[in-house]
Formats: structure tokens, C-alpha cells, sequence
């Protein structure tokens, strides 16, 4: 069992008691998918949704409890072991189907405790407007109070920091241990309720109505308090309905037909014979799928708040990415030194790793990496009187000065104008290495040692490690993906080609991004993005899937449809699969529950009237036993299936990155034609069973 | 080998009027022809219609109701008071009210079930006047129902659909009349009778009686009856009539006359839409299905009559010819009669009552699928992107995108006036079934018991809810009760049907167009084929396999075998052999 079914034990104890967060793993806490705990919950909600209220909402299997209580009244008009067994499975039938459902929204609800225990009742410091602190709940502040948190606090709800600076465990709700910096100003200043301040003190202003704060929204997702049908299971569910309906005439004509014929036509056979018709496979697996989907993106840390999106995201046809974080690591690189004038390689990098020993920016130790890994120039202590130069606006350099050396490095310009200012001469080719390295989207960075130009370092920006062949996936499913960033067109086309992206947006404003969503909408695709700033907002309401990162404004997140708690813009690959994934399942399921009924008609068609017809005993292919046990075969095999089918519903359908024909294809073999050979396997098993069994 | 000539020149001749007919119709249908602009215009202003102006797809569904309602009071009452109408040199008397009930809703319908025998009891001015014409532009509703439905498809964020009578008046003037006359020529070139004059009394020497041999303006009703797909002869014995078919060429005609429009059609909807693959895959479906049919309802007929066989004969080198017409035989019946019963024509050249169990439930389950392979003018083509559209999302589905064809998202109301539309038909054939065999009145009209009795109920109300109108024979149609329950069946399987049709085709017009990508689902190739062929037998097989196994199967397995084997000894043959194949290949 993971970290999550520990959290159980803490039931009721409040978070600030807990110096330990209950979950480590945030609401990303993975249970089996036979937990006990949930499966017991499942148990008894099985139970409690036979309410009539409940049943009625699921067209298809309220016509087979409908079918039980008609089988049910016959069977204690006319008791045979037949139909009581009949009934009983029938019964077990809409249990089981309920018992799915459950299944997916135990889960959910395990989670949503888990959450419910962190927000917990919190003490707040509400600062008056004489700037004196009093005592409240956290459940009494208002919107637009100001409280005061200091180190070790619980932030008490939703909010934007006005002053300070503080380091925020966040855990709670991503689950990620590292600390992240929170300050007043910028696109870092939303904090969450039920999160901790490890350090410094900040003043919060609340933002969040009482009950409306992001955890509260949270727990009613992750429960499916507020789940609604989806466009999609709307449509299917109406495609279901007319496999139901149609079913309806053809099983109660089979009473006339078989009283002309000369047979007496058994009530409970035909209601058998309807439950295994309609579509029940799918009709009890379908609300069990769509609460899976919206879980499986909870185990990703993604918040999805409704389930449209996530159906959208399966409809996704152009992937805004931004480039920083997404496409390339976040920093550019040394990536290689260019020697100038008479100088040679060894030289640029032992100057470069000088000047950027006191550099702590990632660029600055990349520098001391490369030299060290290219000509084995070893990191030094540098002893004796030296003096960093640190990097500034102004000067557009940073370097060291030791014993009688200046070494700097910097941009070109600012390079060449130093040099040039200490009498030095700008050698012959410099240009010609600065421009080819700006040319292919790197940044030249000029070393200098005093009035002497030594050679360039090529910074570049590197791009992740399979994140093209993951972009080649993406073409082969027919998704687009788009590279935004802000840097200049040149150096945006030499990454774009890099990473192998279809399309990039160079110097990116919010206004640009927003054009470019919409324009993609006219023509009729649907756009996901990321985004995290203030001025994404905008465009990720525009975006069909605007997947906003939990460590973006609030103005974001509420802007976005879904919410990522890993602040991870990768993610929203796997945003897209999972909504694929849900439909794929969908039409999996359907395409099986239907072709089952080949073989449950090659059941119970010859069963019905081998009496009076005996020649259609050559219809009974799989040779069963004897009409009562071909019958309940048929119902016990539909009854089964659905269990069977559960963990598959849970998990969803796998889905490959690759182009909609080979996706068919696989698919339609498994579920299309396994679902027409299945059944006739199963059916023969249960029949050769209840025969052994001497059932009959 | 006859056969397979004839197949070779229905082949070319299908090939030609895909390719020929199919341009021509898009050019008909986006108003590019305009020779007959003369007779075109003053039908439009005596209408009081804007040629011009296009109609949302309710009134375009407005319009067509009550040109339909009208057209079916009118020839109601042309059937109730044509004994005091002109053109009636046989003086034949009014015709009763049920069955003019059932015969209006018939021919308005494009079903042709005939309760009555067309000699004796319509005058000519009934045939011409209210038949013929109602052949003509039922045929011309029904082509105008699926050109929406393909603009419904081409159109991109479009609140109409097009103009019923605009729609209507073009496919009557420059499809149907045209094509109707030149072959009509034809036919009375080959013999078919077309005359005013009234029955020839003939004088038999040899029996010492006289004759009544009836005639009439027959030849080009003929081409009319197969062209739209109508079926209701003039004569009572339909293509099995020499009056009407005299020879084979006509019967070949015949044939490729009432397959030609609803074949075209697929290459109108391929161009209208902007992709010919995408109506060769519609096309494609069409033909397997029909091929297969055509395949096993003739070699199913060239078995010996089981019948014939315990009477004795034994040798039956000719295969079933009990109730074929000699001049055609068995094969060129079978072919005849199963692309009557695929294109909702329901027009005969033998009798289906009479054919081998497993012959006639080729023809029943023929129109049991729908009526699309390739179904009648214009109600083929639509009715099989209802199929296709229930295809599409399931198939839709399994690759993990919202649905789309031809770009367009197939949501909750596409599937659900797709469903409704399929589903009316199943429901309609398998409710008055049950009332029939269950109420005195409905058990009175077959002739035979048994399973051969209810395949007889059930072909009647299969042929009539598909609008196919033909007559496995054997019922007595002609009584208060079937003349009403088939009227509601063909209205049911006619109206009920067109309406969600063009309600889909105006969602469909109004929805936007989403580009193909890798990730589409592809509806314009083998995949999709064997999807769309799947779905449609799966829908039928499932909604009548039980009525079917108490009909044609139960008697074809009370003959103890199928195709003149049992199944047993087929399976005890074909072990063996595929055993001894095996090794020989090894």
C-alpha cells in the first residue's frame, strides 16, 4: 500500500497538529486499483445507488432492473430454480454495473478525504486597518482581508502576497517537498490556503470567497461532486438509448411470433434475452470511465474543472508550447569555444572558466563544465588577491581580476567596446564567429583578457533529451505543435528545427498568442496551451484546454480549465493522451458490448423455440447443454463481463502515439471481432460449468 | 454464361452512369443546366416560389409534407371518382376506400405496394394521372431529401439547405422525364404495349371463346416504374409481363435503369462533398453488400425446389423454377429480383412466394438492411450515411477523437436523428407484425401455415416500412386490415425517416468544417468499408434475426438442409477436404 492509506490513519487530526503533510505524494496519491479500502466503499455504494432516483439516470440499466423486478414477480408467481437464478443474476447485474461506478468514484472520494483533512481548521492573523492584529478562524475571513503569516504558519485561504517574500511549502497539494518562493508583485505571488510558510513573514490578501477557495474547488472535483455528462457521454448515451429501444420491440414481438408459431414464450427467457441484448457492457462501465479519466489526471497532478476538457484535450489539434521548460531545458548552454585571431581553443575555455568561477548562473558553470570536460581544465581555488566582477545591466559583463589580469566575458558589443576603451584591437573574424553563432539561434558570449580578444563561447539553448521523437508522435497522430517563445524569429527558427516542432511564434506578446489561438479555432481546430503569467490569461481562456500552472497568478488559474499542481508544461502531452484515452475506452467498450450479442442470440434464439421448431437446434452452434442452461449462461456471461471489464474501464484503453488508421485497426480487432468470438468462449465455459455443477 | 455477360454489361453500364449521370446530377442539382429554363420558370411562379431563395431545413421539411399531403388527397380522390372520369374504356368502377387509402400512400410514399391488380381496377387516367406522375416526383422528393443531406456535408456555417421546390421541379424535368422518355421509346420499340384504345377482344377458335386481353399506356410507365425506383407496374404480373418486359434486353434495361440514380448518386455526394473517394467508399459498401446478396440469393435459387424434390423430381438441371418466368430463368430472376428488393423498387419477374426458403430470405433480408445497397433513389444514398454516421462515431470513438466525417462533429444530435432515422424502419416491421399475428384479421391474410405463413406477414410489412413495395405473394393484401397497417407502414417508413434526415442535414449545414489530419478518422477507405458494411448487418442482423430464424430459416431447416446439404454433412464435407488441401499444399 502507498503513502495514501496511511493518510486514513490520521482521520481527523488537523494539519497544523501534523508537523508531517497526512499524503506525500499531494492529491497525487496512487492506490491500487483493488484497494481494499475503496473496494469496501464500493461495496456498500453498490448497494445504496439501487434507488430507483439513481437508476433512472442510466437509460440502460434501468431496464434491466426494471427486467429484474418483472422476472422477480414472475418468479414468485411460477418458482423454478431457472428463474429465481435468472432473477438472481440479473439482479447481480445492476449490482455490479453500480459497483463499477463506485469503484471509479471511490477513488475520488478517497482523495477528496485526504484533502478534506488538510483543510482544517486554521487560526488566522487578521491585520485591521490600524495595522493591528487580531485572532479569526480562517473560516471567518472574508475577501479582501489581510492576514499575516509568519514561519511555520498555514496560510489560511486563497490569496495574493502584498509584501514580503517567503519560502511556501506547497506539498499539500502538489506533493512536491522542495520549497517555492512566494512574492508580493509579479507572477508569483498567488498562494494557496492549507499551504506553509517555512520562512520570513508575508501579508496575504484574500482572494478566495468563503468555501470558494482552491482547495474546496478542488475536493468537489476530485469527488465528482459537481460531475456533469460530458457533450461526448451525452451522445453516447443516446446512442445507447437507441440500442435499448430497438431491442425492446424485437424481444416482446418474439411473444406473438412464438404464439403463431405454436410455442409459449417464457417472460423471464425474454427479459434474458433483452438484458443481454442491450448494450449493459458499456451502459454500466460508461460513468465509471468518465470519473477514471478525470482520476487519472488527478494522479498527474493535473486538476481538470470539468470533464469537457478533458474530452476536448482528446480533440486537440495544435499544442501551444512554450519553448523555456517545455522544449529546452530551461538555460542555455555552453555548447563550444571559438578561438580568435592567434589564439587557440585551450585558451578561450581556461579564460571563459576563470571569468565564470564565481558565476552561479547556470550558464556561468556550464562554462566551467564544458572546459573541464573538452580540454580537462580543472575547476581551481584560486588563491592570492583576486576580485569578481559581477554581472551587471549597464556593463553587460561579468569576469575576475587576478594578479594582473582582467578577464572578462560578456555580450559582443559590451566585449568590443571594453576592449577597445583599454586600447586593444578587435582581431580579424571575430565578426564572421559572432555572426554564425547568432545566426543558428546560440548566443555568442566574447571572452576578453584585458585588451586582448581571445575567442567566443557559444551558449545555446538545449533542447530536451526525446522530446523531438515526441513531437514526431504527436505528427503521427495529427496534432500540431506550435513553439512559442520570445526570443527573435532567427534564433526561434534554429530551435524550432532542432526540436522538430511543425510551427513556432517568435517574439511572443500575449496579444500574438491570443491571434494565434484564435485564429487556429476558425479553422476549426481545437488549441491547448500552457501558461502561467497575469497576461496568459487571456489566451488560456481562449484556448479550448488551458492548462494553468499551479504557480501561475490566480488571475491564470481561474482563467485556465485545468490546473497543473507540478507546474510541469510537458505535461500537456499527457493531458492530450488522457483525453484520448477516455474516448478511445468509450468506443472500445461499445464496439465489444455490442458484438457480443452474436453469440448471445446463437445462445437463446435456438433455446426459445427448439421446442416447437426442433430443427433450429442447428443454430445452436456452441453446443450448449440444454435451454435453461444456454439461457442463464447467456445472462451469468453478461453479468460477468462487466466486472471482468472494470479494471480495464478504470485504466483506460492504452493509447499509442500513432496515426488514427493503425489505432483503428488494433482496436477494432480486439474489441470488434474479440467481442464477437469472446462471448461464444464464455458462454460454452459458464454452459460446461453449470452442467458439471449438475445446476440442472 | 448468359449470366455473366448480363453481369459484365450491368457492370459497364453501372460504370457509365456513375461517372456520366453522377456529373450530370451535380450539375442539375447546383443549378448549371438551364435547357428546359422555358418550362422551368412559369412552374415556379404558379408555385409562388423564389427560385433563388433557399429554405431552412424545416421549411424545406414544411414543404414537402404538404406536397405530399396534397398529392396523396388528390389521388385519392382520383381513385375514389375515377368511374366518372375520362380514359376509362374498361369502365371499371371506384375504387373501394381502403385500398385507395393504401394505394395513394403507396405511390406518394415510392413504395408501389399494389393490393390490387392493375388491369382491373385502374383506369387509364388513374395510372397516368395519379400513378405515373406520383412515380415521377416521389422519385424527385426522395433525391432532393439526399441532395440536402450531401449539402448538409459540403456546407460550412449555412442556415438553409436548399429549396424543396426548386429541388424537386429540376430532378422531375431534367433527371427523371428525360432519361424516363428516351427509354421508354426503347421499350416500345421491344414490344411493350403503349395505348389508349382499351382492351382487345380476341377470338380463340380453338377454346370457341373470346378473349379479353388487356392493354394499355404501359411502356413508359414501365421505364418511369424502374428508373425512380417505383415498381408498381401497369399489369398485375409487373416484369414478368410481356406487355411490360417483352424481352430480354428490356430486362437487362430494367435492371440497370433501376440501379443507375441511386448508383450515380454516390459520385454526387463524392463531388459535391469535394472528395470522389469518399462516395467510391459509400458506392463500395453498396456493392459488396449487393454483391453478396445477388451471389447467394441465385445460387440459392439454382438449388432444386425442395418441394418439387419430394414430389419426386429429383433432377432439376434448371434449378427452382417454380413461379419463374421461362423467358428468364433462374439466375437472371434472382439477379432481376434481388436489385428490385435493394433499391426499394419492388418490382418482380417471378414470384418471390415461390422461391427456395433460403432464396426468399435472400430478398427479405435484402430490404431488411435498410435499403442501401444501393437502395432507392435518393432514400439509399441517405439512408446509408445514417450508417455512416453511426459508423463514424463508433469507429470515431476507438481512435480517440470527437467523431467527425467529412469534417463534421457527430455530437449528441447527429446520433441521435441518425438513430431515430434507423431506427423507425426495424420498429415499424416488427410491431405490426406482432399485431398481424396476433389479431384475427392479420392471421386471415396469409395463404400458407406455418413458418411460410409468417414470412409471408412479415415480407409484406419489411417490403412496405422500406418503401420497396414488392409482394412476396401469397397474402391477401386487399382487406380493411393490411390496406391501413401498410399504409401507416410506408408512411412510417417514408416520412418518419425524412424528417430526421433533413433535420440532420440542416445541423450538419450549420456545424463548421474541421481540417483532416493524420489523426482523422478516414471514411474513404477499406477500413472504413468494412465498418460501414458491419454496422449495417450488425443493426439489421440483430433487430431481425429472431423473426428471421422463425421465417425462411426455420423452413429452410425443416427441409433439414441449407442449399440442398444439411450443415452437418457440409461441415462433415468441407473437414476433410480442407484437411486433404492442406497437406497437398505442404
Amino acid at each position: 500500500m502507498t503513502g495514501a492509506v496511511d493518510a486514513v490513519d490520521g482521520a481527523g487530526v488537523p494539519v497544523s497538529a501534523n508537523p508531517n503533510p497526512p499524503n506525500p505524494r499531494g492529491v497525487a496519491g496512487q492506490r491500487s486499483l483493488f484497494d481494499p479500502e475503496i473496494l469496501r466503499y464500493a461495496g456498500i455504494e453498490a448497494v445504496k445507488k439501487l434507488d430507483p432516483r439513481v437508476q433512472v439516470k442510466n437509460p440502460v440499466m434501468f431496464i434491466v432492473l426494471i427486467g429484474t423486478i418483472v422476472t422477480f414477480s414472475e418468479s414468485i408467481a411460477h418458482p423454478t430454480l431457472f428463474s429465481w437464478s435468472i432473477t438472481a443474476w440479473l439482479f447481480l447485474t445492476v449490482l455490479f454495473a453500480n459497483f463499477a461506478e463506485a469503484m471509479a468514484e471511490g477513488r475520488g472520494k478517497a482523495q477528496a478525504d485526504t484533502l478534506r483533512r488538510m483543510r482544517s481548521e486554521t487560526a488566522a492573523r487578521r491585520l485591521g486597518a490600524g495595522g493591528e492584529e487580531t485572532r479569526v478562524l480562517a473560516s471567518e475571513l472574508a475577501r479582501g482581508d489581510l492576514v499575516v503569516c509568519e514561519a511555520g504558519d498555514l496560510i489560511p485561504s486563497d490569496g495574493e502576497i502584498v509584501e514580503g517574500v517567503a519560502s511556501v511549502d506547497e506539498s499539500a497539494i502538489t506533493g512536491e517537498s522542495a520549497p517555492v518562493i512566494r512574492e508580493s508583485g509579479g507572477d508569483r505571488s498567488a498562494v494557496t490556503g492549507g499551504t506553509k510558510v517555512l520562512s520570513d513573514r508575508i501579508v496575504v490578501r484574500i482572494t478566495a470567497e468563503r468555501g470558494k477557495t482552491f482547495m474546496d474547488r478542488m475536493i468537489a472535483l476530485v469527488e465528482g461532486a459537481n460531475r456533469q455528462k460530458t457533450p461526448n457521454e451525452v451522445a453516447l448515451t443516446i446512442l445507447l438509448s437507441v440500442l435499448t429501444i430497438v431491442f425492446i420491440p424485437v424481444v416482446v414481438a418474439l411473444r406473438p411470433f412464438g404464439h403463431y408459431a405454436g410455442a409459449t414464450v417464457s417472460v423471464v427467457v425474454l427479459v434474458a434475452l433483452l438484458v443481454c441484448l442491450i448494450p449493459t457492457t458499456i451502459g454500466a462501465l460508461l460513468s465509471a470511465i468518465g470519473i477514471a479519466g478525470m482520476d487519472r489526471l488527478v494522479q498527474r497532478n493535473v486538476l481538470a474543472m470539468s470533464g469537457r476538457a478533458v474530452e476536448a484535450a482528446g480533440d486537440v489539434q495544435t499544442l501551444l508550447l512554450d519553448k523555456t521548460g517545455t522544449i529546452t531545458l530551461g538555460n542555455r548552454m555552453a555548447h563550444a569555444f571559438y578561438p580568435a585571431g592567434h589564439h587557440t581553443e585551450e585558451e578561450v575555455a581556461d579564460a571563459a572558466q576563470l571569468a565564470s568561477l564565481a558565476d552561479e548562473t547556470p550558464e556561468g558553470r556550464s562554462i566551467v563544465v564544458l572546459a573541464k570536460e573538452r580540454f580537462g581544465i580543472r575547476e581551481r581555488e584560486l588563491t592570492g588577491s583576486h576580485e569578481f566582477v559581477p554581472f551587471s545591466a549597464s556593463t553587460r559583463m561579468s569576469g575576475l581580476d587576478v594578479a594582473d589580469r582582467q578577464i572578462r566575458k560578456g555580450a559582443a558589443e559590451a566585449v568590443r567596446r571594453w576592449v577597445t576603451e583599454h586600447g586593444g584591437a578587435i582581431p580579424e573574424g571575430l565578426d564572421d564567429i559572432v555572426g554564425s553563432i547568432a545566426r543558428q539561434g546560440a548566443t555568442p558570449l566574447v571572452v576578453a583578457d584585458g585588451p586582448d580578444i581571445l575567442g567566443v563561447v557559444e551558449l545555446k539553448d538545449v533542447v530536451k533529451e526525446g522530446i523531438r521523437e515526441r513531437f514526431a508522435e504527436m505528427r503521427a497522430a495529427g496534432i500540431r505543435t506550435v513553439m512559442i517563445t520570445g526570443d527573435n524569429p532567427l534564433t526561434a527558427a534554429a530551435i524550432a528545427q532542432e526540436a522538430g516542432v511543425d510551427d513556432f511564434l517568435a517574439e511572443a506578446t500575449p496579444e500574438t498568442k491570443l491571434e494565434l489561438i484564435k485564429a487556429e479555432q476558425e479553422g476549426g481546430r481545437l488549441v491547448a496551451m500552457t501558461g502561467d503569467g497575469t497576461n496568459d490569461a487571456p489566451a488560456l481562456a481562449q484556448a479550448d484546454v488551458g492548462v494553468a500552472m499551479n504557480t501561475g497568478t490566480t488571475a491564470a488559474k481561474e482563467a485556465g480549465n485545468m490546473v497543473d499542481l507540478d507546474s510541469n508544461p510537458t505535461k500537456l502531452i499527457t493531458i492530450v493522451e488522457i483525453g484520448k484515452q477516455l474516448l478511445i475506452t468509450r468506443g472500445s467498450l461499445t464496439t465489444f458490448s455490442i458484438a457480443n450479442d452474436v453469440a448471445k442470440y446463437f445462445a437463446i434464439i435456438p433455446a426459445l423455440f427448439v421446442a416447437t421448431y426442433p430443427q433450429l437446434n442447428s443454430l445452436n452452434i456452441m453446443k450448449l447443454h440444454s435451454p435453461t442452461s444456454a439461457v442463464l449462461a447467456a445472462v451469468i456471461f453478461n453479468a460477468l463481463v462487466i466486472i471482468a471489464l472494470i479494471p480495464l474501464a478504470l485504466r483506460g484503453v492504452r493509447w499509442r502515439p500513432s496515426g488514427a488508421q493503425a489505432i483503428l485497426r488494433r482496436n477494432v480487432w480486439i474489441y470488434g471481432v474479440g467481442g464477437v468470438i469472446v462471448p461464444f468462449v464464455g458462454i460454452k465455459l459458464i454452459d460446461l460449468f453449470l452442467t458439471a455443477v449438475h445446476w440442472y | 454464361m448468359d449470366f455473366a455477360w448480363t453481369i459484365v454489361a450491368l457492370v459497364a453500364l453501372m460504370a457509365l452512369s456513375w461517372r456520366f449521370l453522377g456529373a450530370y446530377m451535380v450539375a442539375v442539382y447546383e443549378t448549371r443546366v438551364h435547357f428546359l429554363g422555358f418550362v422551368e420558370r412559369p412552374i415556379y411562379r404558379l408555385i409562388g416560389t423564389a427560385p433563388g431563395r433557399e429554405q431552412t431545413w424545416k421549411r424545406y421539411a414544411t414543404s414537402l409534407l404538404v406536397f405530399s399531403c396534397v398529392f396523396l388527397l388528390v389521388d385519392y380522390l382520383i381513385f375514389r371518382v375515377q368511374g366518372s372520369l375520362f380514359l376509362d374504356p374498361q369502365h371499371l368502377g371506384a375504387v373501394p376506400p381502403a385500398l385507395s387509402w393504401n394505394t395513394a400512400v403507396s405511390f406518394v410514399t415510392n413504395t408501389n405496394w399494389q393490393n390490387y391488380a392493375g388491369e382491373t381496377t385502374m383506369s387509364y387516367f388513374s395510372q397516368m394521372g395519379a400513378l405515373m406522375v406520383q412515380q415521377f416526383v416521389s422519385a424527385a422528393v426522395g433525391i432532393a431529401v439526399a441532395i440536402t443531406l450531401v449539402r448538409g456535408f459540403a456546407r460550412k456555417g449555412s442556415p438553409t439547405i436548399g429549396n424543396f421546390w426548386v429541388d424537386t421541379v429540376r430532378g422531375c424535368l431534367y433527371v427523371l422525364l428525360p432519361i424516363a422518355f428516351v427509354f421508354g421509346i426503347v421499350f416500345v420499340g421491344q414490344g411493350a404495349v403503349q395505348t389508349l384504345a382499351g382492351p382487345a377482344h380476341v377470338r380463340d377458335a380453338l377454346n370457341g371463346v373470346t378473349q379479353t386481353i388487356p392493354r394499355g399506356p404501359a411502356g413508359f410507365m414501365e421505364t418511369i416504374k424502374q428508373l425512380g425506383t417505383n415498381g408498381g407496374g401497369f399489369f398485375n404480373a409487373n416484369g414478368a409481363d410481356p406487355f411490360e418486359n417483352p424481352t430480354g434486353l428490356t430486362n437487362l434495361l430494367s435492371i440497370a435503369l433501376l440501379l443507375c440514380i441511386p448508383v450515380a448518386l454516390t459520385y454526387v455526394f463524392g463531388k459535391m462533398v469535394g472528395a470522389l473517394r469518399q462516395g467510391v467508399a459509400v458506392l463500395a459498401a453498396m456493392t459488396i453488400i449487393f454483391g453478396a446478396w445477388t451471389a447467394f440469393t441465385s445460387y440459392a435459387e439454382h438449388q432444386p425446389n425442395p418441394a418439387v424434390a419430394a414430389a419426386g423430381v429429383m433432377h432439376q438441371p434448371t434449378g427452382n423454377m417454380e413461379g419463374k418466368e421461362v423467358r428468364f430463368g433462374d439466375t437472371q430472376s434472382a439477379l432481376y429480383d434481388v436489385a428490385s428488393t435493394q433499391t426499394s423498387t419492388g418490382s418482380v419477374d417471378g414470384s418471390n412466394d415461390s422461391y427456395n426458403p433460403i432464396g426468399g430470405f435472400g430478398l427479405l433480408t435484402g430490404m431488411m438492411l435498410g435499403e442501401v445497397s444501393p437502395g432507392g433513389v435518393g432514400s439509399g444514398l441517405y439512408t446509408i450515411l445514417l450508417f455512416a454516421i453511426l459508423a463514424v462515431f463508433i469507429g470515431g470513438l476507438m481512435i480517440g477523437r470527437t467523431p467527425e466525417y467529412l469534417g463534421k462533429k457527430i455530437q449528441a444530435r447527429e446520433v441521435k436523428l441518425a438513430g431515430l432515422g434507423i431506427l423507425v424502419m426495424p420498429i415499424t416491421v416488427l410491431v405490426l407484425t406482432a399485431i398481424a399475428v396476433s389479431i384475427h384479421a392479420g392471421r386471415a391474410g396469409p395463404l400458407n401455415a406455418g413458418p411460410h405463413g409468417f414470412t409471408e406477414i412479415l415480407y409484406a410489412f419489411t417490403s412496405q416500412a422500406n418503401n420497396n413495395g414488392s409482394a412476396f405473394a401469397g397474402l391477401t393484401g386487399n382487406h380493411a386490415f393490411y390496406n391501413v397497417t401498410g399504409g401507416i407502414a410506408m408512411l412510417m417508413g417514408r416520412f418518419a425517416i425524412i424528417v430526421p434526415t433533413l433535420a440532420l442535414a440542416g445541423t450538419l449545414a450549420a456545424k463548421n468544417v474541421v481540417p483532416a489530419s493524420a489523426g482523422t478518422f478516414r471514411t474513404d477507405n477499406t477500413m472504413f468499408v468494412g465498418l460501414l458494411i458491419a454496422v449495417i448487418l450488425i443493426v439489421g442482423g440483430l433487430t431481425f434475426f429472431p423473426a428471421v430464424a422463425l421465417g425462411p430459416i426455420v423452413e429452410q431447416l425443416s427441409h433439414g438442409r441449407f442449399f440442398g446439404v444439411s450443415l452437418a454433412h457440409l461441415a462433415a464435407l468441407a473437414l476433410p477436404h480442407g484437411i486433404a488441401h492442406w497437406k497437398a499444399v505442404l
